[in-house]
C-alpha cells in the first residue's frame, strides 16, 4: 500500500498527558473529525427505520398522531384557550421545537452507554456520540415543520415573513439548550445509570413546565415569570409568535438565549472533563 | 538517530477498584448528608460517615520507552500485566494517570475486529461505517473500496446485512477494512485469536506487509511464536511495569525463564524441604538456538538443566510433548530403560529429535524425574514450556483445497502413509526429500 501525502502526516505530533479538568471541548479536533458526525447521523437514522413496515412514513405519523391527542385531550376536553388560533395549529407549533429538544435529550442521554463498544475499542471526539443523537432529530423537526406549514394553510392562514429567519435560528437556539442538557446528562448517565432511567420523567415534567400545551398568557404572575427561566418557554413562545405574528416574548426569548448559551458553555467543560476517561468507566 | 515515532515517558495508569459501586453509594451517602443538612438548617456540619475510599491498583507504573520508526515490537506479558492498558492509552481511548507520551504520526488502532459494526446494516454500510469510525475519509474509502471487498472475498454479500453474514465472512471483512488503512503506527491487540487457520495467516502477512514498507507496529499477543516471527524487538510488561525490553529473542528467552523459574520457585515454596532437584527446560532449533518457533521436518533439542541437591541414582527422566488434542507423545527412560546411572550437580540432559512431523499448531512440553525404584517423583510432572510449529500446507506437500486452514483443525502427530486405489495405483503427498516419510522401496 503506497501512503500517499505521509510527509505531511508524518509532522502531525500528538502528546498524551494527563490534562487539565478545566478545558473545554476541542474544536479543533471535532473539526477535523467532522465526517464522522456525517456518519453516526447516517447510522442513526438508518437503524431507526430498518425493519419497520412504514419507514419513514413514521416520521409524518409520529407528529401527526400526538397533535390529535392533544387536540382531543386539550383543547376539545380541557378547553384550553389557544390565543384564538386553531388548536391544531396552536399545538403543533408549539410540539415541534419541543419534540425536537425532547427526542435529543431522550436520545443522547443513553448514547454513551449505547455506544461502549465503539468507545472503548477506538479513539474519536466523544463528542459525536451525543451530538449526532441531537442532529439526528433536526430530520423529524423538518419533516413536523412541512406538515405545520400545510396545517396552517389548510386553515387559510399565511405565516408572518419573519419566520423565514426566526424559525430556523429558533431551531437552531433548541438544539443548544438541547446540546446543554444533553451533554451534562450523557457523561452523567455513563458514572451514574440512575440519570437515564430518570429522564422520561424529566423530560415529561418539563414539557407540562413549558408553555407547549397552553399559552404563557395563561400563566398567572409570579409564575409566568419562572416559567421565563426555563429556556424551553423562550423558544416555544417566540416560535409561535414568529408563526402566527403574535406579540413576540422579549422576556422568555432573552432569557432563553443567556440561560441556554449558559448550559451549553458548562457542559462543553463537563463533557471533557468525563471524556477523558469515560473509557474506563462507561 | 531520527526522532522516536513513539516516546513514553512516566506513563501510569491507575484504576480504582470496584468503580461503580464504590461510586454509587458515594452518591447516594452525599444525597442523604445534603437532606440532613437542610433538615438541620442550612450550614451546620452534620456527621455523615464517609464513603470507603476506593481500592486503587496501578496497571501501569512508569513506563519509558522509546519506539523507532519501523520498529515491529512485540508486547508480552502475563495476563493483567498492563498490555492492554498501555495500548489503550498509546491510542488515546483512555488518559494516563501520570506521565506523558508523544506520538508522531497517524495512528490505526485495532484492538478489536469489527468495531462498530452494526448488524441491521449491509456489508456496503458497514465498510463506511467502520472505516469512518477507524479514521479514514469518505474519499478515501471509495477510492479503496472495490479493494477491500475483493480481499474480504464477500462481492456476493456484499448488499446484505451483516447479521446474515457467517462469522468467518464477518471478521475477514472487517479485517480487510482495517488492513486497508493508512497509517504510520499500527496498534494491534490480540486480534489474532479470533478467526481460523487462514485469516490468521492472511493478518500476521498484512502486520508483515505493514511492517516492510517502513511502519512502526505495536503488538500484543500470547503466541509468543508469532511475537517471534513478526518482531524485531519485544517489550515484557509485568506488573505493569517494563521487565525487559529489547531484541525479540533475548526477551521472549528471559520471560518463558522466568515463567519457568516462577514455576519452580512456587513449588520450591510449597515443598522446599524435600524437593531434590530444580529443573528448567529450553527448546532449542535447528540451530541450536533456544526458540519456540520450530520449522517442520527440522531437527531439535529439549534441554532439560539440572540442579540436584544430591546425587541421584538411576533417574529416569521422561519428556512428555501434548498438542490441544491431549497428550501427544513422551520419551520416558522407564519406557526405553536408557537411565544414566548417575546425576550430580549441575548438569544437562539434551533429548534430540532428528525430525518434526508436527503440523503448524502450539505444543506443551511436560517433564517429570522418578528415582531408581521408578516409583517415587523426584520432579513431578508439569509443563514447563511451549513451543509453536511454523509451516503452511505446502511445506507438508499437502495439496488439498483449504488444506492451511485444515491444518490447525487436524491431529497434528503425522506418519508416513500412502493410498491404495481399488484399480492397484499408488498416491502419497510428495515426501521424498523427507527421509523419514518416504516409504521404504521394498514395502511396495
Amino acid at each position: 500500500m503506497p501512503i500517499e501525502g505521509t510527509a505531511i502526516r508524518r509532522r502531525r505530533e500528538f502528546i498524551g498527558q494527563p490534562s487539565s479538568p478545566w478545558r473545554p471541548v476541542d474544536f479543533r479536533e471535532v473539526w477535523e473529525y467532522k465526517e464522522l458526525l456525517y456518519f453516526f447521523v447516517w447510522r442513526d437514522l438508518k437503524i431507526r427505520f430498518k425493519q419497520t413496515i412504514l419507514g419513514l412514513a413514521w416520521v409524518v405519523l409520529r407528529p401527526l398522531f400526538s397533535v390529535v391527542i392533544f387536540t382531543a385531550v386539550f383543547g376539545r376536553w380541557a378547553k384550553i384557550p389557544s390565543e384564538d388560533l386553531p388548536y391544531p395549529a396552536f399545538i403543533l407549533a408549539g410540539l415541534l421545537p419541543w419534540n425536537f429538544f425532547a427526542s435529543g435529550v431522550t436520545q443522547a442521554t443513553g448514547s454513551l452507554v449505547a455506544n461502549a463498544h465503539l468507545v472503548s475499542k477506538v479513539y474519536f471526539p466523544r463528542l459525536f456520540v451525543p451530538l449526532s443523537a441531537v442532529v439526528s432529530a433536526v430530520v423529524e423537526a423538518l419533516v413536523s415543520l412541512v406538515l405545520l406549514l400545510i396545517l396552517i394553510a389548510a386553515y387559510g392562514r399565511v405565516p408572518a415573513i419573519g419566520a423565514i429567519v426566526w424559525v430556523p435560528f429558533l431551531l437552531f437556539l433548541a438544539m443548544i439548550i438541547s446540546l446543554g442538557v444533553s451533554l451534562w446528562l450523557a457523561a452523567l448517565n455513563v458514572k451514574y445509570r440512575d440519570v437515564g432511567a430518570g429522564v422520561p420523567f424529566l423530560v415529561q415534567i418539563w414539557m407540562y413546565a413549558t408553555p407547549v400545551v397552553y399559552p404563557l398568557s395563561l400563566v398567572p404572575y409570579p409564575f409566568s415569570w419562572l416559567s421565563s427561566l426555563n429556556p424551553m418557554t423562550g423558544v416555544v413562545e417566540g416560535f409561535r409568535s414568529a408563526l402566527f405574528k403574535s406579540p413576540w416574548p422579549d422576556v422568555p426569548f432573552s432569557c432563553s438565549v443567556i440561560v441556554g448559551s449558559a448550559l451549553f458553555a458548562s457542559s462543553l467543560f463537563f463533557f471533557r472533563r468525563c471524556e477523558r476517561t469515560l473509557a474506563d468507566s462507561v | 538517530m531520527s526522532v522516536p515515532v513513539i516516546e513514553t515517558s512516566g506513563l501510569s495508569k491507575m484504576y480504582r477498584l470496584g468503580e461503580t459501586t464504590a461510586r454509587r453509594s458515594a452518591l447516594r451517602l452525599r444525597l442523604a448528608a445534603a437532606v440532613a443538612r437542610i433538615r438541620s438548617g442550612l450550614g451546620a456540619e452534620v456527621a455523615v460517615s464517609a464513603p470507603p475510599p476506593d481500592p486503587t491498583f496501578w496497571a501501569l507504573r512508569d513506563i519509558s520507552v522509546d519506539i523507532a520508526e519501523g520498529e515491529v515490537v512485540g508486547v508480552i506479558g502475563r495476563n493483567g500485566a498492563g498490555k492492554s492498558t498501555l495500548l489503550k492509552i498509546l491510542s488515546r481511548i483512555t488518559e494516563p494517570t501520570a506521565g506523558r507520551f508523544v506520538m508522531r504520526g497517524r495512528v490505526a488502532s485495532l484492538l478489536e475486529v469489527g468495531t462498530g459494526f452494526h448488524g441491521d446494516l449491509t456489508g456496503r454500510e458497514n465498510t463506511f461505517l467502520n472505516g469512518a469510525i477507524l479514521g479514514m475519509t469518505r474519499r478515501e474509502i471509495y477510492r479503496k473500496f472495490d479493494e477491500i471487498v475483493a480481499f474480504a472475498g464477500i462481492e456476493k454479500f456484499i448488499d446484505t446485512p451483516v447479521k446474515r453474514y457467517s462469522s468467518g465472512m464477518y471478521i475477514r471483512l472487517a479485517f480487510a477494512v482495517a488492513a486497508h488503512l493508512e497509517m504510520d503506527v499500527l496498534i494491534v491487540d490480540e486480534v489474532l485469536s479470533v478467526g481460523d487457520a487462514t485469516f490468521q495467516a492472511k493478518c500476521l502477512d498484512k502486520i508483515n506487509e505493514v511492517s516492510q514498507s517502513g511502519r512502526t507496529v505495536l503488538f500484543v499477543s500470547h503466541n509468543l511464536g508469532s511475537v517471534q516471527a513478526l518482531c524485531t524487538r519485544a517489550l515484557w510488561l509485568d506488573g505493569g511495569r517494563v521487565a525487559a525490553s529489547g531484541s525479540v529473542g533475548a526477551v521472549v528467552s528471559k520471560y518463558i525463564e522466568s515463567s519457568n523459574r516462577s514455576t519452580i520457585e512456587t513449588r520450591h515454596r510449597h515443598r522446599a524441604s524435600e524437593e531434590p532437584l530444580a529443573i528448567h527446560v529450553v527448546v532449542r532449533d535447528a540451530n541450536g538456538v533456544p526458540s519456540l518457533t520450530l520449522k517442520p521436518w527440522e531437527p531439535f533439542d529439549i534441554d532439560i538443566v539440572f540442579n540436584c541437591r544430591e546425587r541421584i541414582d538411576r533417574p529416569s527422566f521422561w519428556i512428555g510433548i501434548d498438542s490441544r488434542f491431549g497428550s501427544l507423545f513422551a520419551a520416558s527412560m522407564l519406557l526405553d530403560g536408557k537411565r544414566p546411572s548417575w546425576v550430580e550437580g549441575h548438569g544437562t540432559l539434551t533429548c534430540h529429535f532428528p525430525r518434526l512431523p508436527l503440523l503448524p499448531q502450539t505444543y506443551t512440553v511436560w517433564v517429570g524425574v522418578k528415582d531408581a525404584s521408578g516409583k517415587r517423583d523426584l520432579f513431578a510432572g508439569e509443563p514447563v514450556t511451549m513451543f509453536s510449529v511454523v509451516g503452511s500446507a505446502r511445506d507438508y506437500r499437502f495439496e488439498g483445497e483449504g488444506a492451511d486452514a485444515l491444518l490447525d483443525r487436524t491431529c497434528p502427530l503425522l506418519l508416513p502413509y500412502e493410498w491404495r486405489y481399488p484399480d492397484g495405483t499408488v498416491a502419497s503427498p510428495d515426501w521424498t526429500d523427507v527421509p523419514t516419510m518416504t516409504l521404504p522401496a521394498e514395502v511396495r
